[in-house]
């Protein structure tokens, strides 16, 4: 499948990527060769597989995941914030959104 | 003995860094006061006093996690991961962070925002990646062990190149909880050192089911130092011959292949067995590993942790400018390939298909242990080759993978183990890829060669 100029500015935007002009030049001929050298799956008859789900095992699968409902401790606000770019009064602070 | 012990890998991790680059961080004095902590509670533990490096894309409280990328920068995650708190309450002491591929995202450490890793056998060569750091600050013998993580061969294939043992274990074994995701349904925490019964020690003291990861698995963690017992009489090791053709250096092709004679003198059952789709492997592998790392990869946005772009006075283009100058090119393609093959309209054609080809990868490898307990195939194709050989072509670069990722995919352990070097004197190893949870035999495998043929050859960089 030919991936265009505009195919690969979609994807950017869909990936909230903003691509400089030298990159969209060179990453549509980079990921059309790796989409074609993908594209050799076809080859194989897969109508009747499964499709794998993650790469649990059986072991895996089967293991018990729930826990009792105990309350314990957490991060906490101040910690949960120590490390954000712009934190607020104990939020998050972010540019406008409208 | 432990504080020399320790004193000893800084102060080789910091005399070395200028030429190997194999570390972000060294911590000289969280690691000298955890010595004191310990030497002052005499308190014991399977792994006291032994100094570990650990990869910065896995969490250690108090050091930064910068997974290579510019995106995190100086971030200092809040919390352990899960296999540090077991490494850390059995006395080991984390002396630093390695460089890594961004995100654990190639195969050479070129992808790191700080530069590559060299290869201490050869300064102008790569370490192999995506954990470059760690294989070299074992290889180069700044520490006895070092922990990595293995998506599609980051442990094996950087083992290999520097000339240590890099183990994965099954998917499952280990939790991932406070490793920075990248393909979580391929990621497993792995495991370097110089000797595969230092590899059994650290993996039995890392291994297991951790509440805080669900995907790891309710099988009991053996004594996996017990099993390496050197008998290898009865065995049987599958011998692939389709991954022994085109594409394998004739150096590491020889080399491997001695050690298949090594295994049958040592009283090993040699069986033939077949792959059918292994050639698959890196094209699944690359649309799973890019779908997975598009989703993992969206948290990575300036708002709750690290870097934020400037001079964007609205939300969607401060999240855009962010991404953009936060993170490095091939982080940036891998992003856009799974957005692509995950986009409306692609996903049957390549997701779906690709998991499917996933369960025949899978299923190969269920048919062929069948008939045997373990299979040797090389590690990597070539041994280490030159900074800047393959960054143009990120499809070659890609194949460097092809023996390795195949186990990432079915979720079956691998070990890579040294076995000689060429004849410009650089590293090549074999690989061991064993059945789920058979760790203990591929482990056993690994050290009856070893027993008979130590690599005891050292790197012109080195610490002694």
């Amino acid at each position: 499948m030919p991936i265009s100029q505009s195919d690969i500015e979609k994807v950017a935007q869909l990936a909230h990527l903003e691509l400089g002009e030298e990159e969209l030049k060179t990453f549509g001929p980079q990921i059309a060769e790796i989409v074609a050298y993908v594209e050799q799956l076809n080859e194989l008859d897969t109508a009747n597989v499964e499709p794998a789900i993650g790469g649990l095992t059986h072991e895996g699968e089967t293991t018990e995941t729930t826990r009792p409902d105990e309350i314990f401790g957490s991060l906490g606000q101040k910690t949960a914030l120590s490390e954000a770019p712009d934190p607020a009064e104990g939020h998050f602070r972010v540019p406008k959104v409208l | 003995m432990s504080r020399q012990t320790v004193e000893f890998s800084i102060t080789a991790a910091e005399r070395l860094n200028e030429t190997l680059n194999a570390f972000l961080q060294i911590d000289r004095e969280g690691a000298l006061s955890r010595v004191k902590e310990i030497e002052r509670g005499g308190q014991g533990g399977p792994l006291a006093g032994i100094p570990i490096a650990v990869k910065d894309n896995i969490c250690v409280k108090g050091l930064q996690a910068s997974c290579g990328s510019k995106i995190l920068g100086d971030y200092h995650p809040p919390y352990n991961a899960t296999v540090i708190e077991r490494l850390t309450n059995a006395g080991a002491i984390v002396i630093g962070k390695t460089n890594c591929d961004e995100f654990a995202m190639g195969s050479s450490n070129e992808n790191s925002a700080f530069g590559p890793v060299r290869n201490p056998w050869d300064t102008t060569r790569v370490s192999g990646g995506s954990s470059g750091g760690s294989a070299t600050a074992v290889a180069a013998g700044i520490v006895p062990v070092a922990l990595g993580s293995d998506t599609g061969g980051s442990v094996r294939q950087p083992a290999s190149l520097c000339g240590v043992v890099g183990m994965k274990p099954t998917y499952g074994r280990n939790s991932r909880y406070g490793l920075v995701a990248f393909a979580s349904s391929l990621d497993q925490v792995g495991v370097f050192a110089h000797e595969v019964e230092d590899v059994a020690r650290v993996l039995g003291v890392i291994a297991g089911r951790d509440p805080q990861d669900t995907t790891t698995a309710d099988v009991p963690v053996p004594d996996y130092v017990a099993s390496l017992t050197g008998e290898l009489k009865g065995a049987r090791l599958g011998f692939p011959r389709s991954l022994f053709g085109k594409g394998l250096d004739d150096e590491v092709k020889s080399a491997v292949e001695s050690v298949v004679d090594v295994y049958r003198d040592l009283g090993a059952e040699i069986v033939d067995v077949e792959l059918p789709n292994a050639g698959y492997a890196i094209a699944v592998y690359y649309i799973i590993a890019t779908a997975e790392a598009s989703a993992n990869l969206a948290r990575f946005d300036g708002v709750r942790y690290g870097f934020r772009a400037e001079d964007a006075p609205e939300l969607r283009q401060m999240y855009r400018k962010t991404r953009e100058e936060g993170f490095g090119p091939e982080v940036k393609r891998r992003i856009m390939l799974g957005t692509y093959v995950l986009s409306a309209g692609y996903y049957d054609a390549y997701y779906r298909k690709a998991q499917q080809v996933r369960t025949l990868i899978k299923n190969d490898f269920l048919k062929a242990f069948a008939s045997c307990d373990a299979i040797i195939t090389p590690t990597a194709p070539t041994p280490a080759f030159a900074i800047g050989e393959k960054t143009d072509d990120p499809l070659a670069m890609y194949l460097n993978d092809i023996y390795t990722v195949t186990a990432n995919l079915a979720g079956i352990p691998g070990i890579s183990v040294p076995c000689g070097l060429s004849s410009e004197r650089l590293p090549i190893g074999f690989q061991l890829l064993g059945p789920y949870w058979s760790e203990e035999m591929i482990l056993k495998l690994a050290h009856g060669y070893e027993q008979v043929r130590p690599f005891n050859e050292r790197p012109p960089i080195s610490a002694s």
